[in-house]
């Protein structure tokens, strides 16, 4: 597994590399530049800035250049916006809180959606199973930029218990809403996946056998049918925790969290090169890194996979 | 017991000293009403701003933060007029391109060494620095400062820049041609001093809260990139004394309903109101919703090169696509923000500006219609040979809102089939830049409060004239303008040619739109341009 696991780290590095370029290439040709403004700068204005960050360059000798300073000294590059902050900075800035509000959601959209999804599959065709569906079909048809601006109008202007948005260092006031907001759909999907697996595990001949052996319910659910029934989950899973570890973009903006999905998306508007370079990498790495972990997860909870 | 004094500059040179009431404690000392125990305002910021740095600072955001935290030369009042900063005033030759001004001499940086006449220098040398390649270099050479152009591009040494420090407290500035409006210009944010100690030491990274070193009545305490910004009152100001707000919290908040809902939750003092939403507001608000002119404006531009439409080559075609846009419907039904109707290319708000006479706006709206009509079947128009065009704009919900309406009243008066179009802002900017369009959507807020703000737009060799409209007397105009002791007749005529060749269709002038806590004293809501300076501001006790 050791072996596999190095492999698919090695694979890793190309991969990352022609994300790299693919990116930087769509990113130049896209209309308009950093310095495209409602007031155009006059040329000679221009030609400074061009020259100062290297804009003046062909483009071949700019990605080398940027590939240089990343490997050679890890630095990638600066913000052409934020002209006091560096993409190093903006990264270590934004990416603990997104990672902060991004795992409670993963989490708490996991236990909820799995708890659901099981106990609706256990108690098929039961009142459980009609709310547990009931409620997953709602939460999914509540993504984020709905769940957000319901969240602030009943909780900050009508209940008043919670702040509106803001970080503040990521105490718990400031990060209930981001969190449930985020969770929701996900935590509607996985609720669905879990149950529909769960009752096709269920529906199988292992675990009849176990059944007809005499096994209390508990154990056949527990010990035989849990672990064939996470493994579409795991799937599904693996995306969505790069997602939601990466930040969301409304959760950001609703919330004003201060996370990296801002400054991804505000990176691409104002054509701001190294920053949404910087996200894009981090975000191809975690990719990869989870891909990984899930293909790990799945030898752990179906024995039959063996790398 | 402290003196209220309050230095002001009336006119062009007169300064006069007002000594106001004894400062008691809890209440205004001008106004005597009663001060909050806590003087802290909280505003909604609508985006990270992308500096504090008074030379590289480019939007609004980052601009009103910079003015709190530095003090330039000349400062607006509540109505915009200019009193004094750091300078406590100044003269000028009789050919007006030389300016001096003569800097106070208990101004003091937050370190507590003092302002000097070569903090000025610096500041002024490091705009037009191609090192520092400044986004806003062009501003010196827009204030005409001897050399400025040359140096930006590289043709000439800094030093030759004409900015001199005759002594610590006298600036001498020389003008490559005279500018009567000057001073005026000395309150924006490129001109202010700069720390050169500081900024040698620590970079780039000088602005952070835990470098910067300011001369303004702020200090910048803290700073979270895309949440919050937090200025406080600086002891080392020279007029701390008479400051009353202690501190000012900007809180980022992108999306304008959310930022209303927690203006309406009581966690800000100041937000804006989203378009369409001031009517309701400020029914169940009328304390609070408030609206008054802006110094921008809301147009349409026409192409008029070689390779726009046909069409749009014929004056009448391009004044009945004008007379047909009803803006009271635009400005009551669709903006419904207060904003003014507009017919002039320069805000009626702008200073020294009488809005001319121009035909249209004396007409009704049938009778405009009628002559709309009338126009475009001259030019040859008409059911049988309907008038088409692509009109773009940027991707916003307002603007789309706008364009939609205006379609259908050509659409239903005149028979006119235009295709909308939009496109994402910097591929916008780009394609407008570069005459790809047919009729575009255009708007521009004035740099300094004088018309040739906008009107420079439609000089033939305007960097920002994308429609390309070119008339000789036009240009003639502007460039008498320029140096005349009083403009205002020849911006007049300028406004009739315009409406007479309609180069482009104004919509609307903006208006500021806020909800604004009945606690906040003092905001300038008379200065168009919304140059507010916090230390202006107060808080009133509930």
């Amino acid at each position: 597994m050791l072996a596999y696991s190095l492999r698919r780290l090695l694979v890793a590095i190309p991969t990352i590399l022609l994300l790299i370029v693919a990116c930087f290439f769509l990113m130049h040709f896209a209309p308009g530049g950093p310095f495209t403004s409602e007031r155009p700068l006059p040329p000679a204005v221009l030609a400074n800035i061009e020259a100062r960050y290297g804009l003046d360059q062909p483009l071949w000798k700019q990605l080398w250049d940027y590939l240089y300073n990343i490997v050679v000294h890890f630095d990638f590059g600066p913000s052409f916006k934020f002209k006091d902050r560096d993409v190093n900075d903006i990264i270590a800035q934004g990416f603990p809180i997104s990672l902060t509000y991004g795992s409670l959601s993963f989490l708490v959209a996991t236990s909820v959606g799995v708890g659901l999804g099981i106990a609706a599959a256990i108690k098929h065709n039961s009142w459980i199973d009609y709310f547990a569906v009931g409620l997953g079909i709602a939460a999914q048809a509540l993504p984020n930029f709905i769940m957000g601006p319901i969240l602030i109008l009943t909780f900050t202007l009508w209940l008043g218990w919670l702040p509106g948005g803001g970080w503040n260092g990521g105490q718990w006031p400031y990060l209930i809403m981001p969190v449930i907001a985020l969770a929701t759909s996900y935590m509607g999907s996985i609720a669905r996946i879990t149950r529909s697996s769960m009752l096709e595990v269920l529906n199988s001949n292992f675990i009849r056998t176990a059944r007809a052996k005499g096994l209390p319910t508990r154990t056949v659910i527990w010990r035989h049918a849990l672990k064939p029934t996470l493994l579409p989950v795991v799937s599904y899973l693996g995306p969505v925790f790069v997602y939601v570890l990466t930040g969301s973009v409304f959760v950001d903006i609703y919330f004003s969290t201060g996370g990296l999905g801002q400054a991804y998306v505000g990176s691409a508007l104002s054509r701001d090169y190294a920053v949404l370079l910087g996200v894009t990498i981090l975000y191809g790495a975690l990719t990869v890194v989870v891909n990984l972990l899930t293909d790990l997860a799945y030898a752990w909870f179906d024995p039959k996979i063996r790398y | 017991m402290n003196k209220y004094i309050r230095t002001s500059l009336a006119g062009l040179m007169t300064s006069t000293m007002i000594t106001g009431a004894a400062f008691a404690a809890g209440t205004h000392p001008e106004t005597g009403e009663a001060l909050a125990e806590d003087q802290t305002f909280i505003y909604r910021l609508g985006d990270e701003h992308s500096s504090v740095d008074p030379q590289v600072v480019e939007d609004t955001y980052g601009a009103e933060i910079t003015r709190d935290l530095f003090e330039g030369l000349m400062n607006q009042d509540e109505d915009g007029n200019l009193v004094p900063g750091v300078a406590t005033g100044y003269t000028t030759n009789d050919t007006k391109d030389v300016y001096t001004f003569t800097l106070r001499d208990n101004a003091k940086w937050s370190n507590g060494d003092p302002v000097t006449a070569g903090d000025f220098v610096y500041a002024w040398k490091r705009a037009v620095d191609p090192e520092l390649s400044s986004p806003y270099a062009w501003f010196m050479e827009l204030m005409s400062i001897e050399n400025a152009a040359e140096i930006i591009a590289g043709e000439k040494p800094i030093d030759e820049l004409g900015v001199k420090a005759i002594d610590d407290h006298t600036l001498e500035v020389t003008l490559s041609a005279p500018l009567p409006y000057f001073p005026q210009m000395t309150t924006h944010s490129t001109t202010f001093p700069a720390p050169q100690k500081v900024i040698e030491e620590h970079g780039d990274a000088w602005t952070r809260p835990e470098n910067i070193v300011s001369n303004g009545a702020y200090i910048l305490t803290e700073h979270v990139p895309q949440e919050r910004s937090v200025r406080e009152r600086n002891e080392m100001y020279w007029d701390n004394e008479n400051t009353i707000l202690d501190k000012v919290v900007a809180l980022i908040i992108n999306d304008e309903n959310v930022a209303l809902t927690r203006y309406l939750a009581g966690e800000l003092d100041r937000t804006e109101v989203p378009a369409g939403q001031f009517p309701r507001l400020s029914q169940e608000h009328p304390d609070e919703a408030i609206s008054f002119p802006r110094l921008c404006n809301y147009y349409y531009t026409f192409n008029l090169t070689e390779d726009g439409p046909e069409a749009f080559k014929d004056p009448n075609v391009r004044q009945a696509l004008s007379l047909a846009v009803d803006r009271a419907i635009i400005t009551e039904k669709v903006m419904a923000g207060g904003q003014p109707q507009a017919y002039t290319f320069a805000p009626e708000a702008t200073a020294g500006f009488t809005v001319p006479e121009v035909e249209m706006a004396s007409m009704t709206q049938a009778e405009r219609d009628e002559l709309a009509k009338e126009l475009l079947a001259g030019a040859g128009y008409g059911p049988d040979n309907p008038l088409s065009f692509e009109m773009v704009y940027n991707t916003n919900e307002d603007h789309k809102k706008v364009a939609v309406a205006v379609s259908q009243m050509w659409k239903q008066k005149l028979g006119v089939n235009v295709e909308l179009a939009n496109m994402e802002w910097k591929v916008f900017l780009e394609e407008r830049g570069n005459q790809n369009f047919e009729l575009a959507r255009g708007a521009w807020c004035g740099d300094y409060n004088e018309a040739s703000t906008f009107l420079d737009l439609l000089q033939s060799d305007s960097g920002y004239n994308d429609g390309k409209f070119s008339n000789a007397r036009v240009d003639e105009l502007l460039a008498q303008a320029k140096t005349a002791d009083d403009p205002a007749p020849l911006y007049t005529e300028v406004e009739r040619i315009i409406a007479q060749e309609t180069p482009v269709i104004p919509i609307y002038h903006y208006a500021g739109v806020y909800m604004m806590d009945t606690d906040v004293g003092n905001w300038p809501i008379n200065n168009v341009e919304q140059n507010w300076y916090s230390k202006n501001l107060y808080k009133l006790a509930d």
